[in-house]
């Protein structure tokens, strides 16, 4: 509402009925700019260049990480250093099934987010009992043995060489149709559809009565256990869903690009999503997405420029990477759309 | 003569800290419909036993029982859905969300319980700023709670604790950081408040006992020392010498 008309009709209704038309108003932005965000990844395949075409299919999957780790991080305000082992649960769940089972890439893809959804409900049960810095010990810990377990078995994982998929079992076949997952368009396509799904769906859960429980813990979980909800069911199934998110991350990956390797479940990949999340903005819908592009680009560009700037010195992309990152810290404490929320859009989700 | 089963009823109900007893064998019961103040000195107690009774920490031996049945093994959660409110003696509110936000919590958490008045938007948000106006904050419902004075800070949780709409609400010292002029309307509050809820209050501002209480019970150094009406309790030898005897003239 802006102007006299808006102030006039504020000032006779009832205030509670302002509170309400309020947060309408907010949804109905908040849904326009992630329909917005949709439409700008659909257009952009049709006009980015095969290079960053690819990449950004990369990117949406990992977002999707992302995504699963924001809701436990940013939402629930519970920091896990193991996400790489529910990531990995989807990428082994479906890359195995699809390889050494010759499973359908549906059904892989259902059993990949199966095998996430049941490893980080246990997971939860166990590491729950703790909190804080014991609860990113223990996740690390757990993780820690998925890592070493995906390369004691490696007769059917590969080991740190991992499997590559191959193409032809990598298609669907439906609708009397068959899509083959490796080509470009196809991938794009998958990546964008669940990308899409997932983030609709954080869009909903963050608004919900269930969501506002969620931030409600992590800023005070006594308090919120005093106003008679269960804390412990509520943090439970947000590290279940959360698992299960990331799963299907993983699971898109080894269908889409068709690696599985125990890199994927090493501690980098517990770390990855806390970075993204972070840069990008802890407890912002967008903010994974913006944070997995920003810092693919960032170790991309910083590539490019050693290799332009001091060809044959073999320096690691990793020390411009640094310093980027502590500039952004300094001027975006809360991350890019974390500091945006809170100097500019306040009704940014 | 036919029994009413008292609201709240405790049996010997005892808690230590180490070699501490900080609340020992205590016997209490409470009738529906009280108000019901617990005084005595720093230390006493009180504050344990209020935890013990809404589940904050559990109890080292004996039993609670409330509207009936036995809740000594039920999780505090679960107490608050039978209808156990209770308010922290120590501010404890979402410093970082709305006074609309945090009243809003407490709202959401009853109509999820009351299928009839659905969990809608507007249902939700006329529930909370009815609480909000109830505590004078209507006009802060926009206002980051952390920012607000402390005083209000201490509304905004009577707030929360008014919207769950409880059958027992536990104040904690709710007078704290008041000024007269809040105490007084506070006090209004209270009665009102009272038509719905029984109330059970710790406090030390004694203008606010003799006003509202029907019955004073008296707690020192983990036991209950003294218990009856507020002119009884006032003129008690045993309670002056441990409590009111600096207070009282
Ligand atoms: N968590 C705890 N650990 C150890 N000792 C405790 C704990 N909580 C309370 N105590 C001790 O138990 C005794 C009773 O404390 P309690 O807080 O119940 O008193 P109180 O009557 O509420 O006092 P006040 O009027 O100061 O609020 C005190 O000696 C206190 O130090
Ligand atoms: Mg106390």
């Amino acid at each position: 509402m802006t102007g006299e008309a808006g102030a006039v009709a504020a000032t006779r209704k009832p205030r509670h009925r302002r509170a309400a038309a309020g947060s309408r108003m907010t949804a109905g932005r908040a849904v326009a700019l992630h329909a917005g965000v949709i439409a700008l990844l659909f257009v952009l395949q049709f006009v980015l260049p095969a290079y960053h075409h690819g990449v950004l299919a990369r990117v949406m999957v990992l977002a999707v990480f992302a995504m699963g780790y924001n809701l436990l991080f940013g939402y629930a305000g519970l920091l896990s250093l193991g996400h790489a082992m529910f990531f990995a649960a989807g990428l082994y769940g479906a890359g195995l099934s699809v390889y050494h089972l010759g499973w359908s890439v549906p059904a892989a893809f259902a059993g990949g987010i199966l095998a996430g959804l049941v490893l980080s409900t246990l997971i939860g049960l166990l590491a729950l009992r703790t909190t804080g810095v014991a609860f990113m010990i223990v996740t690390m810990m757990f993780a820690q043995v998925f890592y070493l377990t995906t390369l004691y078995f490696n007769v059917w994982t590969g080991g740190d060489q991992g499997i590559v998929v191959p193409q032809p079992l990598r298609s669907v076949t439906a609708f009397g149709g068959t899509l083959d997952l490796t080509d470009p368009a196809t991938r794009y396509f998958a990546a964008l559809g669940l990308f899409t799904l997932v983030l609709a769906a954080m869009l909903a859960l963050v608004r919900s009565p269930h969501g506002r429980v969620l931030v409600a813990i992590r800023e005070n979980e006594q308090r919120t256990t005093m106003l008679g909800y269960d804390t412990f069911a509520n943090k439970l199934a947000a590290v279940a869903v959360s698992g299960a998110v990331c799963a299907a991350a993983g699971a898109a990956y080894a269908l889409l690009f068709g690696y599985v390797g125990s890199s994927f479940a090493s501690v980098q990949y517990s770390i990855l999503p806390l970075l993204w999340v972070l840069l990008g903005g802890a407890a912002t819908t967008l903010g994974p997405l913006v944070g997995t592009l920003f810092m693919y680009y960032l170790i991309d560009i910083s590539n490019d420029l050693l290799a332009a700037w001091a060809p044959g010195w073999n320096f690691s992309s990793l020390g411009i990477v640094g310093i980027a990152l502590i500039l952004l810290i300094l001027f975006f404490p809360k991350g890019l759309l974390g500091t945006v929320r809170e100097r500019w859009l306040t009704w940014l989700p | 003569m036919a029994a009413v089963t008292p609201l709240l009823e405790t049996s010997v109900l005892s808690r230590s800290f180490g070699g501490l007893r900080a609340v020992d064998a205590v016997n209490f019961s409470l009738e529906s419909g009280e108000i019901r103040a617990i005084i005595g000195p720093n230390g006493a107690g009180k504050t344990t036993f209020v935890s013990l009774v809404c589940g904050r920490i559990p109890p080292t031996s004996g039993a609670i029982r409330f509207a009936g049945e036995d809740i000594t093994m039920l999780p505090a959660h679960r107490r608050v859905r039978r209808g156990i409110a209770y308010t922290f003696q120590i501010t404890s509110v979402y410093a970082n969300l709305t006074a609309f936000d945090n009243v809003a919590l407490a709202v959401q958490r009853r109509l999820l319980d009351e299928p009839q008045e659905k969990a809608s938007r507007p249902a939700l948000a006329a529930a909370t700023m009815d609480a909000l106006e109830r505590l004078g904050l209507a006009e802060r419902a926009d206002t980051i709670a952390g920012t607000l004075s402390y005083g209000h800070q201490r509304l905004l949780e009577v707030a929360m604790g008014l919207a769950l709409k409880p059958r027992l609400l536990i104040l904690d010292e709710p007078t704290q950081g008041l000024s007269d002029g809040e105490i007084d309307n506070f006090i209004g509050l209270v009665r009102d408040m009272a038509r719905d809820s029984t109330v059970l209050l710790i406090e030390h501002n004694m203008p606010v006992v003799m006003a509202l209480a029907g019955r004073i019970t008296v707690f020192d150094a983990g036991r209950i020392l003294a218990e009856g009406a507020p002119e009884v309790i006032r003129a008690d030898p045993a309670v002056q010498q441990a409590y009111l005897g600096t207070a009282a003239t």
